[in-house]
C-alpha cells in the first residue's frame, strides 16, 4: 500500500469513527478501553451553544465527570473520612444514627459491592483490605432522570444529573430506578439530624419528604471552583474533576494513561465517574 | 339515586360503622405520618417502597379483574354475566380508590401532587400510570352511573355509553400493563427487569378481581337477597381458576430462568422470598412464610376450584377457593412482588422490611375505605335491582 492511499485510509476510518462515536471513541479504542466506557465518556447528547467557528472540531457540549484514583486513597488511609464528612458538611447533609433514616451522598463500602460485576472469588488481599467511595455516577443515560415524573431530576447541559428539591414530590420512583442506590430520601425532618448553629449558610437544607443525592457540587461549580470532594483530596490527586468532552482537559488525560473501570457498565448507564483500581 | 345508601337494616348500619372505625384510626395514622415524614413507616433507603406501593399494585390489579366479566357480556353478548357486570364496573372504582389513595399516603410532599401534570415528563411510566388510571376511575364511574340510571327507568341505556364500554376494556387491560411497566423497564433490579411482568399481572389481576367478585355475590346472595345466578358464578369459577394456573405458570418460569440460567442477579431475590438468602452468616428470610403461604393456598384453591363437588355443591366450599385464591395472589403480588425486588439492594446489600403499626393502620384503613364505597355503591346497585323486580 502506498503511503498516500494509507495515510488516507487513516483519516477515512477516523472520521467514520469520529461520526459514529467522536473522537472520544478514538482515543478509548487507541488507549484500549471498551467501546462502552468510550461512549461513556464522550456523552450522546448534545448541548450548550456552539460558536459558529467551533462547529467542526466541536461536537459536544460540556461533560463534567470524576476519576477516584483508589491507589491514592489505600495510600492515604485517612482521606476517605474526610472526603464524606466534607461533603456532608458542605450540603448540610444530616446525620441519623437510625439506618433507616440513613441519607448520605458520598460513602465508603467494599469493593465487591460497589463493583458487583467485577467480584470474585480470588480477590487479592489489597482488594479486600481497602473501600471504595461511591456517590452518585451523574450518568450519561440516566434511569432516574427517565422515572422521574415531574423533572424534579434532570441532567444540566453540563452533564450534572441535578435535584429540585422544591418540585420533587417524594415518589422514590428515582429511587427504585437508580442502579447504584446513589439516592436518598428525607424519611424526617432532616434539620433534626444537623447541628444548625453549624451548618453552611449557603447551601440550603432540605425539608421532609424529598430525594437528595451527590449533586457534583453544582453550586461551587457554578463558581468556577472545584467539588468540596477533590479540593479535600489536594496534591494527593485522588479524585480527578473535568471536561470528559475536552479532549485537553486533565481528566481526559488521567483517562488516557490509566486503565479505569465503570460501575455496572453493562447497563448502559454509562456512567461519567471512572475508578483506577 | 344516592337516598337508597341511606335505608338499611342494623347490620348494613353496623357494618358500615365497623369500616368507618379503621378509617378514622387510619386518618389519625395519616395525620401523625404527615407531621413527621415517612420515617414512620418502616421503609429505608435499601427498601424504599413498601406495603403501600405494593398494595396499590395488588389492586390495580383488582381493578382491572372486572374486565374479564365486561368483555363477555358487551362484547359477546353472554347475558349470564348481566346481574354481575355491575359488581365488576363498581368493585373497579372502589379499587381505584384505593390505588390512588395508596400513591397519595405513599408520597413525601403529597401537596406537591400537581406537579405531575405541571411539569409532565411524557417519559416517566408514572405519568402514563397516572392517565390511565384516572381515565379507567372515569370510565367506569360513567358507564356504571348511566347504565344503572337506564335500568332504573327501565330503558335501554343510550347507545352512545357503549362507546365508552367498549373504551374501558381496552383501557383495563392497560392500567396493568402500565403498572407493569413501573418495574419491569428499570435497569439493575432483576427481578422486575422481565418481559413477563405485565402478562404475570394480568394473569394474577384476571383470577383475583373475579376471586373477590364471586365472594361479593356469594355473600350478597345471602345478605341482601341478590343472586346473580348459579350459571355466572360456575362461569367465573372457571375464568379465576384457569387465570389463577396461567400465573403460576409464569411464577414457574421465573423460576425456571433464574435457577437454569444460574445467574445470581436473578436468583438473588427469588432466593430471599421463598428460601432466604444467607448473607456473611446471617439468613434473611422475613418474607418467607408469606411466599410459603401463596404456594400453599394457591394449590388448596385450586383444588377447591377444580374438584365438582366442593366447586358445584356447596356455596361455602367455592367461596372458601375464591378466598384463598385472592389471598394466595395477594400474598404474590401485594407482598413479594414489590418488596422482593428491594433484596438484595443495588450494592448487593440486604435490608430487610418491617411495617410499622402506623403504617399497617393506615393500610388497613385504606381497605376498610374501599370496603365503605363498596358497601354503598353496592347498595345503591342492588336497591335498584330490587325496585325494578318489586
Ligand atoms: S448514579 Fe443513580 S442517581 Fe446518579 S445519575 Fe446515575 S441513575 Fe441517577
Ligand atoms: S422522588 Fe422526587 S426526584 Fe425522585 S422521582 Fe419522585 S419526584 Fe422525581
Ligand atoms: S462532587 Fe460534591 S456532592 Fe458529590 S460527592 Fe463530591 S463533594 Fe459530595
Amino acid at each position: 500500500m502506498d503511503k498516500k492511499r494509507r495515510d488516507f485510509l487513516k483519516i477515512a476510518g477516523a472520521t467514520t469513527l469520529a461520526g459514529l462515536g467522536g473522537p472520544a471513541v478514538v482515543e478509548r479504542l487507541v488507549s484500549g478501553t471498551s467501546p462502552a466506557q468510550a461512549k461513556a465518556a464522550h456523552g450522546a447528547e448534545t448541548h450548550g451553544v456552539v460558536s459558529e467557528h467551533e462547529k467542526e472540531n466541536a461536537p459536544t457540549g460540556r461533560r463534567l465527570g470524576m476519576v477516584v484514583d483508589l491507589r491514592q486513597l489505600k495510600k492515604h488511609p485517612e482521606l476517605m473520612e474526610k472526603i464524606v464528612h466534607a461533603c456532608h458538611a458542605q450540603h448540610n447533609v444530616p446525620h441519623f444514627p437510625n439506618k433507616k433514616d440513613e441519607i448520605k451522598w458520598i460513602w465508603r463500602t467494599e469493593f465487591d459491592k460497589a463493583f458487583t460485576e467485577h467480584s470474585h472469588y480470588h480477590k487479592d488481599k489489597l482488594t479486600i483490605a481497602n473501600d471504595v467511595l461511591v456517590f452518585c455516577n451523574h450518568c450519561d443515560e440516566p434511569p432516574c432522570v427517565k422515572a422521574c415524573p415531574t423533572r424534579a431530576t434532570f441532567k444540566t447541559k453540563d452533564g450534572i444529573v441535578a435535584m429540585d428539591y422544591h418540585r420533587c414530590i417524594g415518589c422514590r420512583f428515582c429511587m427504585a430506578a437508580c442502579p447504584y442506590g446513589s439516592r436518598s430520601f428525607n424519611w424526617r425532618d432532616p434539620r433534626a439530624g444537623l447541628d444548625m448553629n453549624r451548618i453552611n449558610r449557603h447551601f440550603p437544607t432540605r425539608m421532609r419528604g424529598v430525594v437528595e443525592k451527590c449533586n457534583f457540587c453544582a453550586e461551587l461549580v457554578g463558581l468556577g471552583k472545584l467539588p468540596k470532594c477533590v479540593e479535600v483530596c489536594g496534591s494527593t490527586r485522588a479524585m480527578i474533576f473535568g471536561d470528559l468532552n475536552d479532549p485537553d482537559s486533565e481528566i481526559r488525560k488521567v483517562l488516557k494513561d490509566n486503565f479505569t473501570i465503570q460501575r455496572k457498565p453493562s447497563l448502559g448507564t454509562h456512567p461519567s465517574v471512572f475508578y483506577i483500581v | 339515586m344516592f337516598e337508597k345508601a341511606l335505608k338499611g337494616n342494623k347490620y348494613y348500619w353496623m357494618w358500615l360503622a365497623f369500616l368507618g372505625t379503621f378509617m378514622a384510626i387510619a386518618a389519625f395514622c395519616y395525620v401523625r405520618q404527615f407531621h413527621y415524614g415517612l420515617g414512620l413507616t418502616g421503609m429505608s433507603r435499601d427498601v424504599s417502597w413498601g406495603l403501600y406501593i405494593s398494595q396499590f399494585t395488588f389492586l390495580v390489579g383488582v381493578a382491572a379483574g372486572g374486565v374479564m366479566l365486561a368483555l363477555p357480556y358487551y362484547v359477546h353478548n353472554y347475558k349470564v354475566f348481566g346481574k354481575i357486570t355491575i359488581l365488576g364496573e363498581f368493585l373497579a372504582i372502589a379499587a381505584l380508590l384505593m390505588c390512588l389513595s395508596f400513591i397519595v399516603v405513599d408520597l413525601g410532599q403529597p401537596m406537591r401532587l400537581m406537579n405531575v401534570i405541571l411539569h409532565a415528563q411524557p417519559r416517566s411510566m408514572l405519568f402514563y400510570d397516572m392517565i390511565v388510571l384516572n381515565g379507567y376511575l372515569f370510565l367506569n364511574i360513567l358507564c356504571g352511573w348511566v347504565i344503572l340510571t337506564a335500568e332504573r327507568k327501565e330503558v335501554k341505556p343510550p347507545k352512545w355509553i357503549y362507546f365508552f364500554v367498549y373504551l374501558s376494556i381496552p383501557f383495563a387491560v392497560s392500567i396493568h400493563t402500565v403498572t407493569a411497566m413501573l418495574y419491569c423497564g428499570l435497569p439493575g433490579r432483576h427481578f422486575w427487569l422481565s418481559a413477563i411482568i405485565a402478562p404475570r399481572f394480568l394473569a394474577s389481576a384476571f383470577a383475583a378481581g373475579p376471586a373477590l367478585i364471586v365472594i361479593v355475590a356469594l355473600i350478597l346472595k345471602r345478605v341482601a337477597n341478590f343472586d346473580v345466578g348459579k350459571k355466572a358464578v360456575d362461569k367465573l369459577a372457571t375464568i379465576i381458576l384457569y387465570a389463577a394456573l396461567v400465573n403460576m405458570f409464569f411464577v414457574g418460569l421465573e423460576f425456571f430462568v433464574a435457577y437454569y440460567s444460574n445467574i445470581p442477579g436473578h436468583i438473588h431475590s427469588i432466593e430471599y422470598l421463598f428460601f432466604g438468602l444467607e448473607h456473611n452468616g446471617h439468613v434473611y428470610n422475613n418474607l418467607v412464610p408469606f411466599m410459603r403461604m401463596f404456594v400453599v393456598l394457591f394449590v388448596v384453591g385450586v383444588a377447591l376450584l377444580s374438584i365438582p363437588y366442593t366447586r358445584k355443591r356447596s356455596d361455602f366450599w367455592l367461596g372458601a377457593g375464591c378466598t384463598a385464591l385472592f389471598i394466595s395472589l395477594w400474598l404474590d403480588k401485594g407482598i413479594g412482588f414489590v418488596l422482593g425486588g428491594f433484596v438484595p439492594n443495588p450494592l448487593n446489600e440486604i435490608t430487610e422490611y418491617y411495617p410499622t403499626a402506623n403504617e399497617i393502620f393506615i393500610v388497613v384503613g385504606i381497605w376498610a375505605m374501599g370496603g365503605f364505597v363498596l358497601t354503598i355503591l353496592y347498595k345503591i346497585a342492588l336497591g335498584v335491582e330490587h325496585e325494578i323486580e318489586a
